[in-house]
């Protein structure tokens, strides 16, 4: 499989949505801030258009006439590994974590803001950019450093210990920043798959880690809940 | 002549009920004859072609197989029930089958001798009750039916005929009918049949001529064929009258009275009643009367039987107390406003008159301006049926201890003897006597009066020693003294006897009594039929079983109750059911059954079944016990009604509020969706314009504004939503081991920068337990709780203080923990709570300041209802510096799971 480093200056966005006003709208959005958008308004158009115009990025709507948003992130995920953000109603919670461990990138809620929107295409496009390799040795984010070459963590240029398991996870949030990662993603991948039911220990040790890295572990800056879904590392301001 | 009066519209009212029921009926066309051989049969299969060759779905039920080639050649051609055939000590006979017929339901069946009587084993005892039913289940049925089968000519035709006739048919049925067509043979022609071997065999042809064909009996017999169909089309044609010219003849109604009693001359004089009844068109019941006096069980029999006639030919019965026949009967037929009393003629001898007074005698002299009506009876038992002598067999202790008693005296006397006259000493045998006469009953006291007498005589009364008397005084004395102790013991035995009987019946009231009022304070009906199994079952000494319909339409024992013996029995119930009416042992329905089913009627529909099942059988033969057991199904009935309509009108006034909380959703959506769409469109319309009249900065103000309300907008149909699903159940809560701190955290960033500059202060201690939680639901308590705080909260700007330095007002949010419990509080420094507002802020669309606020007022009744399914509390608190504290508890039932300790090198 091919992954198109984005050089173009306009980046090509596919827009799997049966909704008019919302095409429109979007259509209009996403022009306007530099993006050539390809649109198509059902799942199996959609995927046809995936493989034949290969687009940087695909916003997938989960309520499709035709098929069902997760058939197609799951056929998709066969062949491709191009960033995919579904957009799910409200109150389809069920639908949107199982979009995302079937491996959808990100996730928007309708109704969604244009800075939101922006923002995770942003997120999606630079991971793609970024490949499986994370660029810097460093990361920074707020007050918080992390030297991944050396595994030492700093807080206000103090270090702080990290047990193995936390600096794991803080390290997967790294390599996944800015982008939702599901509780059974995280636990598949720092405890293993059989634990990936025992949400109790991830809450705990996400815990640990706020209170050790962030200033108001009750109100975190960086290490975001996403309730029912996942932890974000937010890093992109 | 006939005046014209408005009809009352009740008796219309009746008449058209009347006739809806009849139009759903199945019609009765009867082939009336006077004798066997009229051509009943054949004028019945000659109409049934005519029918057919009309397209009319005819079915021959049953006809008899008579050997009579004509009637034979009729049958031709038409489609027939196959009969059944059922064993019989050791014979095969052959039975209509009613089932078949039901199952098969033509438009029209030919069933013939209705008088039949069905072979045992079979549904209903009589062929005319399965026509019966055939009518009821809409089916048209032709049959045949000789006038000596008529029950009240019974007696008439026995003494025309010399023949006592055993198979009946009640007269209601005849009546009844539809239609009746007469079949008339003059006697001469049907001799002439007879002879030509027309009717029966060649060899039962003399007999039939020596004994009922005899030319008298025929023309008897004609002429009151004649007549019944006479009168019948007298009463058409008064009905016709009646319908088209109102006429008041019933309500001149007379109202006749028969008495019953053991003797075999009852069941004549029920008879002669309804045929005096019919004639006057009068209602007509039967009393009898128990009095202290013990029955036979053969007398007891009699009259229950008697009661039952009564009630099969259309009279209702009555049962009274009392000592005095006469004083009874003539009280009731006072109340009742009886016209005419119908009693037998006297059977004993003169003398018994004379000795016990004549029953006849005082009914005919205090009967005042009632009509006493006398009849014959032929004495076949000369018992006398008012016998003054009772049967009733005293042990031999009882007399034992009667001479016990007399012996005591005795001693008594003598001691008494030196001081007082002899003739006193008669006093303290008195005192015997009535001793005995209480304790031990008749017979015992009559002893007892003759050995008072025969002792003073031996004892005390010159010569003693000997029964020889000096004084023929003493002769007078003897006489009045036995007479006087046998006068005692009569009325004591009589006295004690009534009081028993009156016990009886007043335990069976009484019994009826707290039953009704134990069902009247009971509201479930698992309870109902709990309790009144529990009274049945001691009063009727029987299990009782009170079937219901489930959902299904089965009829099953309520909870707790023993099902049903055998499917056999499940039958039973199950017809009593659908047919309304009781059926099983000792009625005329089903009687081989093991129980008997009373359908538990309530003033619309039959809701259930009463299996009884008696421990002694023989008990339920009376129809006094029949009916006692009815009246306790109706108030079982009743109950059950009364506690399924309760049920029902609960659930009306769920349906009433439900309404009413619908369109107060309604109004409010209505209302606050139109502002923020209003808003929109104005101001989003005003961004379309194309003139220059808008500045950048008017724009962007016009932008902004339309993406608050939209978010709003947005916000309001979440909450919406929430209720929505809240409320039908839609909801559902998924617990998992959650740190509420996380939680907080993410429902605080959900208001990234729309709070703003909001402070808010979370205090959590550490190492704060993990709790089973729902996330985003308990995430969405927080953020409601927080838009609420927001809302009533002042800006974090100015205060109004003295030194007018800016004072901030934090949001705080704590946690801690309880007894099984953690408390999550949510307080704000705003105007706090108004009294009395602590509880109906949670309620829905509930605003405490509706022109302040700017939410819908649902916020807080989403908070309450996801909280309460997890089994917490919310509640409001004022704080004590000023504000609100909201609180709400999460319960903590287990200890939250561990996690392993990890290998930590650096550790």
């Amino acid at each position: 499989m091919t992954q198109t480093h984005s050089t173009k200056p306009n980046p090509v966005i596919l827009l799997i949505e049966d909704d008019s006003q919302i095409r429109r709208f979007l259509r209009t959005t996403l022009t306007s801030n530099g993006y050539t958008l390809i649109e198509s308004t059902s799942g199996q158009d959609g995927l046809h258009q995936v493989s034949a115009q290969r687009p940087d990025l695909i916003i997938l709507d989960l309520g499709l006439p035709d098929m069902d948003g997760l058939a197609v992130t799951e056929q998709l995920r066969a062949w491709t590994g191009t960033p995919i953000l579904v957009l799910s109603a409200r109150d389809k919670e069920g639908d949107k974590v199982k979009a995302l461990d079937l491996g959808a990138d990100d996730y928007l809620t309708k109704p969604f803001g244009t800075e939101e929107l922006l923002a995770r295409i942003r997120v999606g496009l630079r991971h793609l950019q970024q490949a499986i390799h994370i660029e810097t040795p460093i990361f920074t984010v707020e007050n918080v450093r992390v030297d991944l070459e050396h595994r030492h963590v700093f807080v206000d240029d103090q270090e702080v210990h990290l047990t193995p398991i936390e600096y794991k996870l803080l390290t997967t949030l790294i390599r996944f920043a800015d982008r939702v990662v599901t509780q059974r993603q995280l636990l598949k991948e720092i405890w293993g798959p059989s634990y990936d039911e025992e949400t109790h220990y991830l809450r705990i040790y996400m815990g640990q880690l706020r209170h050790k890295l962030e200033a108001d572990p009750a109100q975190p800056r960086f290490l975001i809940t996403e309730p029912g879904v996942g932890y974000r590392l937010k890093a992109d301001s | 002549m006939d005046d014209h009066q408005r009809p009352d519209p009740d008796e219309l009212l009746a008449r058209v009920t009347e006739q809806e029921a009849k139009r759903r009926r199945g019609r009765l066309k009867i082939f009336f004859g006077a004798a066997a051989g009229v051509g009943k049969t054949y004028t019945m299969l000659d109409t049934a072609h005519l029918r057919k060759a009309e397209g009319v779905d005819v079915v021959i039920g049953y006809v008899e197989p008579h050997p009579r080639p004509e009637t034979l050649a009729r049958l031709e051609g038409l489609e027939a029930v196959p009969p059944r055939t059922v064993e019989y000590k050791g014979t095969q006979l052959r039975e209509f089958d009613l089932d078949a017929a039901l199952a098969r339901r033509p438009t029209l069946l030919l069933v013939d001798e209705l008088a039949h009587t069905n072979a045992p084993g079979s549904r209903h005892p009589k062929r005319w009750q399965d026509v019966e039913e055939l009518l009821a289940a809409g089916i048209n049925v032709y049959t045949t039916v000789n006038v000596q089968h008529i029950e009240s000519f019974k007696d008439v035709i026995a003494q025309i005929t010399g023949v006592a006739v055993q198979e009946t048919v009640p007269d209601s049925i005849i009546e009844g009918a539809d239609e009746v067509e007469l079949i008339d043979l003059a006697p001469e022609d049907l001799i002439k049949r007879l002879k030509e071997g027309k009717i029966y065999q060649p060899q039962q042809v003399e007999g039939a001529l020596r004994s009922f064909f005899r030319t008298g009996n025929l023309l008897a017999l004609r002429e009151l064929a004649l007549r019944n169909t006479a009168a019948r089309v007298d009463v058409q044609m008064q009905e016709y009258r009646r319908d088209h010219d109102i006429q008041k003849t019933w309500h001149v109604g007379e109202t006749l009275l028969v008495c019953i009693s053991p003797s075999p001359l009852s069941s004549r004089l029920v008879r002669a009643t309804k045929r005096m009844a019919t004639s006057l068109h009068a209602d007509w019941m039967a009393v009898y009367v128990e009095t202290a006096h013990r029955l036979r069980p053969a007398d007891r029999t009699r009259i229950e039987e008697t009661l039952r006639l009564v009630e099969q030919l259309g009279g209702s019965t009555m049962t009274l107390n009392g000592s005095q026949v006469s004083e009874e009967v003539l009280r009731f037929a006072h109340e009742r406003n009886v016209s005419k009393i119908i009693v037998g003629k006297p059977a004993h001898p003169r003398w018994r008159d004379l000795l016990f007074g004549s029953m006849l005698d005082d009914l005919m002299r205090k009967s005042g301006d009632i009509d006493v009506y006398v009849i014959t009876g032929e004495p076949d038992n000369p018992r006398p049926f008012n016998a003054q002598m009772p049967r009733r067999t005293s042990s031999w202790s009882a007399y034992g201890q009667s001479v016990l008693i007399m012996v005591v005296c005795t001693l008594a006397a003598a001691l008494m003897f030196q001081f007082f006259a002899p003739v006193n000493l008669i006093m303290i045998y008195l005192v015997g006597v009535v001793l005995t006469a209480s304790r031990c009953g008749r017979g015992p006291s009559v002893l007892a009066s003759i050995l008072s007498v025969a002792a003073f005589d031996f004892f005390f009364v010159h010569p003693q020693l000997t029964f020889a008397v000096a004084d023929t005084q003493y002769i007078l004395t003897f006489a009045i003294m036995l007479l006087v102790a046998l006068t005692i013991s009569t009325l004591t035995v009589q006295i004690k006897q009534q009081a028993e009987t009156a016990r009886e019946r007043e335990k069976r009231t009484a019994s009826l009594y707290a039953m009704s009022r134990d069902l009247a304070n009971t509201r479930e009906t698992e309870a109902l039929i709990g309790l009144a199994a529990k009274h049945m079952r001691e009063v009727f000494n029987s299990e009782i079983t009170i079937l219901l319909p489930n959902s299904a339409g089965n009829l099953k024992p309520g909870v707790g109750e023993l099902p049903l013996p055998d499917l056999q029995e499940e039958t039973v119930a199950r017809w009593v059911f659908d047919h309304n009416h009781l059926a099983g042992l000792h009625t005329d329905t089903l009687p081989a059954s093991k129980g008997l089913y009373l359908p538990l009627t309530a003033s619309q529909s039959v809701i259930g079944v009463l299996a009884v099942n008696p421990k002694k059988p023989e008990r339920f033969i009376s129809v006094d016990q029949i009916h006692l057991l009815e009246t306790f199904a109706n108030q079982t009935a009743l109950a059950l009604e009364r506690a399924s309509l309760a049920l029902d009108a609960a659930q009306a006034q769920i349906q009433v509020e439900t309404e009413r909380t619908r369109n107060t959703l309604l109004s409010s959506v209505s209302h606050d969706l139109r502002t923020p769409l209003a808003v929109i469109t104005g101001a989003t319309s005003s961004l379309l314009q194309r003139d220059k009249t808008l500045s950048d900065e008017d724009r962007r103000e016009l932008a902004q504004v339309a993406y608050e309300e939209s978010e709003r907008l947005n916000q309001f149909v979440g909450n919406l939503l929430d209720m929505t699903r809240l409320e039908s159940g839609g909801l559902h809560v998924e617990k998992e081991w959650q740190l509420i701190e996380e939680v907080v955290g993410a429902a605080i960033n959900r208001f990234n920068g729309e709070n703003k500059g909001q402070v808010i202060h979370v205090t959590i201690p550490p190492d704060f337990p993990l709790v089973q939680f729902d996330g985003g639901l308990i995430e969405q308590v927080i953020i409601n709780l927080l838009e609420n705080a927001f809302k009533y909260t002042p800006q974090n700007t100015l205060q109004n203080t003295p030194q007018n330095t800016p004072h901030i007002t934090p949001i705080d949010i704590s946690a801690r923990e309880g007894i099984h419990e953690v408390i999550v509080e949510v307080a704000d420094r705003g105007m706090g709570i108004l009294a009395g507002d602590e509880e109906r802020i949670f309620d829905k669309f509930y605003r405490s300041q509706p022109s302040n606020s700017k939410g819908v007022g649902l916020g807080l009744a989403i908070c309450r209802g996801i909280i309460q399914m997890h089994g917490g509390r919310i509640w409001v608190e004022n704080r004590p510096d000023g504000g609100a504290a909201f609180r709400f508890t999460l319960p903590m039932t287990e200890k939250p799971p561990g996690i392993e300790e990890e290998d930590d090198p650096d550790a």
